[in-house]
């Protein structure tokens, strides 16, 4: 009778939780694409009807017509390839020596009494303010970018993955150990994807700040890049081309930061926090 | 008896000095290694100037009261448009926690916006509030919002929601629950987040003077490499890192006492 009771009331409820989680969800959905909707409409007919200047905030159409005729002439597809490169270039450089420095400096100490201080000190600092620096060694173009977005990259990237590998359970190592394995193999099997997650977070903590610097970098030297296109309409007072480059770098920002959270999920599928 | 305690104070400081030393001994090989390339003629002194001539530049800068007021000026912008994001991030954040409406009106902006580059804000605010303060202000501002938004989001997110409930059955209101509860659970994520706004604060404090100022740090590291004056600019980059360096070390005793309550 109990069995039956509770088997009934667990089908019952697993036939009622289905559909009604969905129309919730479906509720939240529609209400956040309509507010997103509702802000692009207020954006188009703010500058139409006048109750904004159209030149502070020219109307999304405006907007997009510009990008659609970019788009036609191909500056739009150099301008986001450029930042996409520089910013990626800049990004996995940091990532290639980040991440075995902040290994070896959990395994060594010599080189965690090398490293250590550098990092605690240049962690913290602004590191944009070095540009004029890296302009003056590197002159103007994509090496001196590049390198700036390296250096700017470098730091979260290190301080996470040296506190990834450092303090780590020794169980997993301890076990591996006496099922035979050996020194690289431990660290390829057990040591690094222990340390993935947080070396995950340091790399989606770095990537948009190398976003932030890159634009920065291609606004002060100037070229090609959305960076330095949408200066150049500022300075031209074009309005319309500063807010297509604003619209443009939305999408980049947002397909970059997505892509890397996906790439999070997909290398972390084992991991209990992909349960949630 | 007092003599034994000052032996061994002084020895303890001794040691304490010798281990700080060989610490920081990676940063002194740096100097001399920097040194070393400009006196060997291996780089030449235009592109790497000596420390000594660095740190001269830097007294004169300082003793004239230029680096100094130039500095206030861009940690008075930097301040007061963090000071606005944390106020605001915070209450935003954690209205969004509380009221299921705001968080589906205030939520796809934020996820739109996050992970927009704020850099790129830059010839906007020029393009509505012009060269003055009002354009860096606005910009720091909005470059710092987000990251406490959601900081205080994720944090108010996440406390037990027994806790919550169990204040509301002893007769708490909703704002008392906000402020007893949501409040201070969330601090550590809080806190987080105003760290890494404190971080873009300067970030941006420094790139919006590159480009759109009259004065403050970042336009007089740009007008002294713009006048070949190296040196001194060198002088002015190393201490705006150091300023940030600071900041941020001042910023994290703060936090630590505000946690000072938890266990652990």
């Amino acid at each position: 009778m109990a069995t039956v009771q509770a088997t009934s009331r667990g089908s019952l409820k697993a036939k009622r939780a289905t559909p009604r989680i969905a129309p919730d969800r479906l509720v939240d959905i529609t209400v956040q694409a309509g507010v997103i909707v509702v802000l692009c409409l207020a954006w188009e007919f703010g500058a139409r009807v006048g109750a904004i200047n159209p030149f502070l905030l020219p109307s999304l159409s405006d907007v997009l017509a510009r990008i659609w005729a970019d788009a036609m002439s191909g500056t739009v597809f150099v301008d986001l390839g450029l930042t996409l490169y520089r910013t990626l270039a800049g990004f996995l450089i940091a990532a290639a020596l980040g991440i075995p420095i902040g290994v070896l400096m959990a395994r060594s100490a010599t080189v965690r009494w090398f490293f250590d201080p550098l990092i605690s000190v240049g962690f913290p600092m602004p590191k944009i303010a070095f540009l004029p620096i890296f302009i003056l060694w590197f002159d103007i173009y994509d090496t001196s970018k590049i390198i700036m977005v390296t250096f700017s990259c470098f730091f979260p990237i290190v301080a996470a993955t040296y506190a990834g590998t450092t303090g780590q359970d020794k169980w997993p190592i301890w076990s591996a150990r006496a099922l035979g394995a050996r020194e690289h193999e431990i660290l390829w099997e057990v040591r690094l994807p222990l340390a993935l997650p947080q070396i995950l977070t340091g790399l989606q903590v770095a990537l948009p700040v190398g976003m932030i610097t890159t634009i920065v970098t291609e606004m002060l030297m100037g070229g090609r890049g959305v960076g330095g296109s949408m200066i150049m309409a500022g300075r031209f007072a074009d309005s319309v081309g500063v807010f297509a480059g604003i619209v443009e770098i939305v999408f980049l920002g947002f397909a970059v930061v997505r892509s890397l959270e996906m790439l999070r999920a997909r290398l972390l599928v084992w991991h209990p926090e992909a349960r949630k | 008896m007092p003599r034994a305690g000052t032996g061994t104070g002084g020895i303890n400081m001794l040691l304490d000095i010798s281990r700080g030393a060989l610490r920081y001994s990676p940063i002194a090989i740096l100097l001399i290694v920097w040194e070393l390339l400009g006196a060997t003629g291996l780089i030449s002194r235009q592109m790497l100037p000596g420390l000594g001539e660095i740190f001269g530049e830097l007294v004169a800068a300082v003793v004239s009261g230029d680096l100094l007021y130039n500095c206030a000026r861009s940690l008075m912008r930097a301040g007061s448009g963090l000071l606005c994001a944390v106020v605001v991030g915070i209450v935003a954040g954690l209205l969004m926690a509380s009221f299921r409406p705001l968080r589906l009106l205030i939520n796809p902006i934020v996820q739109i916006f996050y992970p927009m580059p704020k850099s790129a804000l830059i010839p906007v605010v020029m393009i509505w509030l012009g060269l003055g303060d009002a354009s860096k202000i606005l910009l720091i501002f909005l470059g710092c919002l987000l990251p406490v938004v959601v900081g205080t989001y994720n944090g108010a997110r996440g406390i037990n929601p027994f806790m919550i409930w169990s204040a509301r059955s002893l007769g708490a209101s909703k704002l008392e629950v906000i402020h007893e509860i949501v409040l201070p659970g969330a601090m550590p994520e809080i806190l987080n987040g105003v760290r890494t706004a404190l971080a873009f604060s300067f970030i941006l404090m420094v790139s919006s003077e590159f480009l759109i100022a009259t004065d403050g740090v970042g336009y007089m590291i740009s007008s002294l490499g713009d006048g070949g004056i190296y040196p001194a600019m060198f002088a002015v980059i190393f201490f705006v890192a150091g300023i940030g360096f600071l900041a941020d070390r001042i910023y994290a005793a703060f936090a630590r006492r505000q946690l000072a309550w938890r266990e652990a």
